[in-house]
């Protein structure tokens, strides 16, 4: 019932494309993250879903029904919001509350509904305090519980933990994931974090500029990146992508795949070394102009600024993409 | 707008003589000598903004004899409290004060519901020629009272308002003072509320009553501060649309007052005090609920 699905949806602002042509099928109690850089259509689609856009072009549907003509607050969805958005003259308990006072829902009900949400997120203790009365951490778990209060078939987040401090999110991200284990509830998570994409989404879908570049479970996406642009954000250090001799594709390689060999084929010179403690990055210029990455576990000896070196990887490890669309290129 | 200066002070009078509280010894080298010259001041500056308030209240219960009497009596020993019955029945004041609150009230509550509505419109409502209009809407500040004065003097008189309370409130109703002073405070309002409770099925009007101007009390309770103020110490204009005297509202019978009761000044001071007394209740009133407005929380830290 929470399944929502995107059919060639289209969203236009004037002359820009925001979402360009979106095809989509996110399964029902799946978490599903939306990942991009900002400006990607990313909230664009979330916002689609929610009711807060309506598309240029194609359908939206939520459940069983399209919900391009139905209004916000009977899509069933809850959105959370970046900011957390939580009215500042109301309660604790009020913000909670709000969803199911403007639905009607009787006094007993809601008492108890907004007593199993703050429960779910320990915000008991908190009902009656005003949102700035809060830490940061304790709106967004105010906000979170805002919209569970009313469970709904599909929970919106609009990159919800960037605002926490980088402790925290680490904490709520794992808090976050079972919370939507236990409510068996569709999520449709949009963040340009591809960290918290990888830790916290069944699937993720990138995009760039509008356009789906990618959907798959998070290990297949960095395994095999259908684009040089889902290489290049997905990891850190992001993946090596540079021009070799008589090769008219680019070649990607993980800086963790890569090694330094002397009988490796590809020359470079090493222009900096960063040691982080635990691993190190050298740093190489290749003979076609590129910068690439090696990442180094912390005991192995490097080489030194300034030293020539051969670059090799494991036959598996070696990526192509096409120079000019810079899709993934198996055939070669 | 006219501002008549007796009914002034007690706009003033009503903030400094508090010596503010929690302010004791604060952290410095000599905590006392700062606490003690920082009160020396504000004595001073509140008896300088209190002295004539007092002396008004002072002459509105002595004899006319007593007043212009050396040396000056700064106490009534005698208190005339009939000077205050005197002004409010031979001066009709019980019927010029419920004038001036009819008049007062109508513009204040006509002033805030338009300006609300309006500065909403500005603030959240995408619509063409949104910024031309808003700079239409601000030009009418830039223009002076006198200007349109007699304008609206004949406006008035074709509608056939002449002499009535239409005449007093209608030409009010309406500012773009606050419409703008509204409007700057509504755009703080996040965006993020607005489609938070979109999601929870609020259209504009809710989200404005039950959002938007709960969080904005502060700035709609200083719009009709002013547009109180502003309409309570109205001359010139109730002057000139009204000529019956159940009509007229305080300032006009302050004046009057005067006019006739040359013998009876203290009748006059007791008259300026009935004047300006419900503004000083009012503005102690708000004074504390725009304060507690101000601390309550913010939308996000």
């Amino acid at each position: 019932m929470g399944r929502v699905a995107f059919t060639h949806v289209s969203k236009r602002f004037g002359d820009t494309v925001a979402v360009d042509d979106l095809t989509l099928q996110i399964a029902d109690a799946e978490f599903f993250v939306l990942l991009g850089p900002s400006g990607c259509g990313k909230s664009t689609a979330l916002r689609m879903v929610a009711g807060l856009e309506d598309p240029s072009d194609g359908l939206i549907e939520i459940g069983d029904r399209v919900v391009n003509r139905i209004e916000p607050k009977d899509r069933d969805v809850a959105m959370v919001f970046q900011s957390y958005a939580l009215y500042p003259h109301l309660t604790v308990r009020r913000n909670i509350e709000f969803p199911l006072r403007t639905r009607d829902v009787d006094r007993k009900t809601r008492k108890e509904l907004v007593g199993k949400a703050a429960d779910a997120l320990g915000l008991g203790t908190l009902l009656d305090r005003k949102p700035a009365q809060l830490s940061g951490g304790q709106r967004q778990r105010v906000a979170l519980a805002r919209a569970i209060v009313r469970r709904p078939a599909v929970f919106l987040m609009d990159e919800p933990l960037s605002n926490l401090d980088a402790q925290l999110r680490v904490q709520t991200r794992s808090e976050l994931v079972s919370l939507q284990r236990d409510l068996e509830t569709t999520v449709l998570y949009v963040t340009h974090d591809q960290v918290e994409a990888m830790t916290m989404g069944h699937r993720i879908a990138v995009m760039s500029n509008g356009v789906l570049q990618q959907v798959g479970v998070p290990q297949e996406v960095y395994d095999k990146p259908a684009s040089r642009f889902v290489a290049q954000f997905i990891g850190t250090p992001p993946m090596n992508v540079f021009r070799v001799e008589n090769r008219t594709d680019l070649v990607g390689v993980r800086p963790e795949d890569l090694t330094i060999d002397p009988d490796g084929p590809w020359p470079a010179t090493v222009f900096l070394v960063e040691s982080l403690g635990h691993e190190r990055h050298v740093h190489c210029h290749t003979p076609s102009g590129d910068d690439v990455v090696v990442r180094q576990a912390g005991m192995t000896v490097s080489p030194e600024a300034g030293a020539e070196v051969h670059l090799n990887a494991a036959a598996g490890a070696v990526h192509h993409f096409d120079a000019e669309t810079g899709l993934r290129n198996d055939g070669a | 707008m006219s501002v008549d200066v007796e009914a002034m002070p007690p706009a003033h009078a009503a903030e400094p003589p508090e010596p503010p509280e929690g302010s004791g010894p604060v952290a410095g080298r000599r905590p006392w000598a700062r606490v003690t010259v920082r009160y020396v001041v504000l004595i001073v500056l509140a008896a300088i903004v209190l002295f004539p308030i007092y002396i008004t209240v002072v002459n509105s219960l002595l004899k006319p004899v007593d007043i212009i009497s050396r040396p000056i009596k700064w106490f009534p020993t005698a208190p005339q409290w009939g000077n205050y019955a005197d002004a409010w029945s031979n001066g009709h004041f019980s019927r010029y004060l419920i004038n001036s609150a009819i008049v007062a009230a109508g513009i204040t509550l006509g002033q805030t519901v338009s300006a609300v509505l309006a500065a909403y419109a500005f603030a959240f409502l995408e619509f063409p020629l949104r910024r031309t209009l808003f700079v239409v809407f601000l030009t009418t500040l830039m223009i002076p009272g006198e200007v349109t004065f007699f304008t609206n003097v004949n406006t008035v008189r074709s509608l056939g308002w002449y002499d009535s309370y239409a005449a007093l409130i209608v030409p009010f109703l309406a500012t773009g003072f606050g419409a703008f002073l509204l409007r700057q405070s509504f755009m703080t309002v996040p965006n993020d509320l607005r489609e938070a409770a979109a999601l929870d099925g609020y259209g504009h009007m809710r989200f404005l009553a039950r959002i938007v101007v709960p969080i904005s009390r502060p700035a709609i309770g200083a719009m009709g501060l002013f547009a109180f103020l502003g309409a309570w110490n109205q001359y010139l204009w109730p002057l000139v649309v009204t000529k019956s005297d159940r009509l007229r509202t305080v300032q006009i019978g302050l004046r009057a007052l005067r006019g006739t009761q040359i013998d009876q000044i203290s009748v006059t001071y007791a008259g300026t005090v009935l004047a300006f007394l419900p503004i000083a209740i009012i503005l102690v009133v708000f004074s504390k609920q725009l304060v507690r407005g101000l601390t309550a929380g913010a939308v996000k830290g």
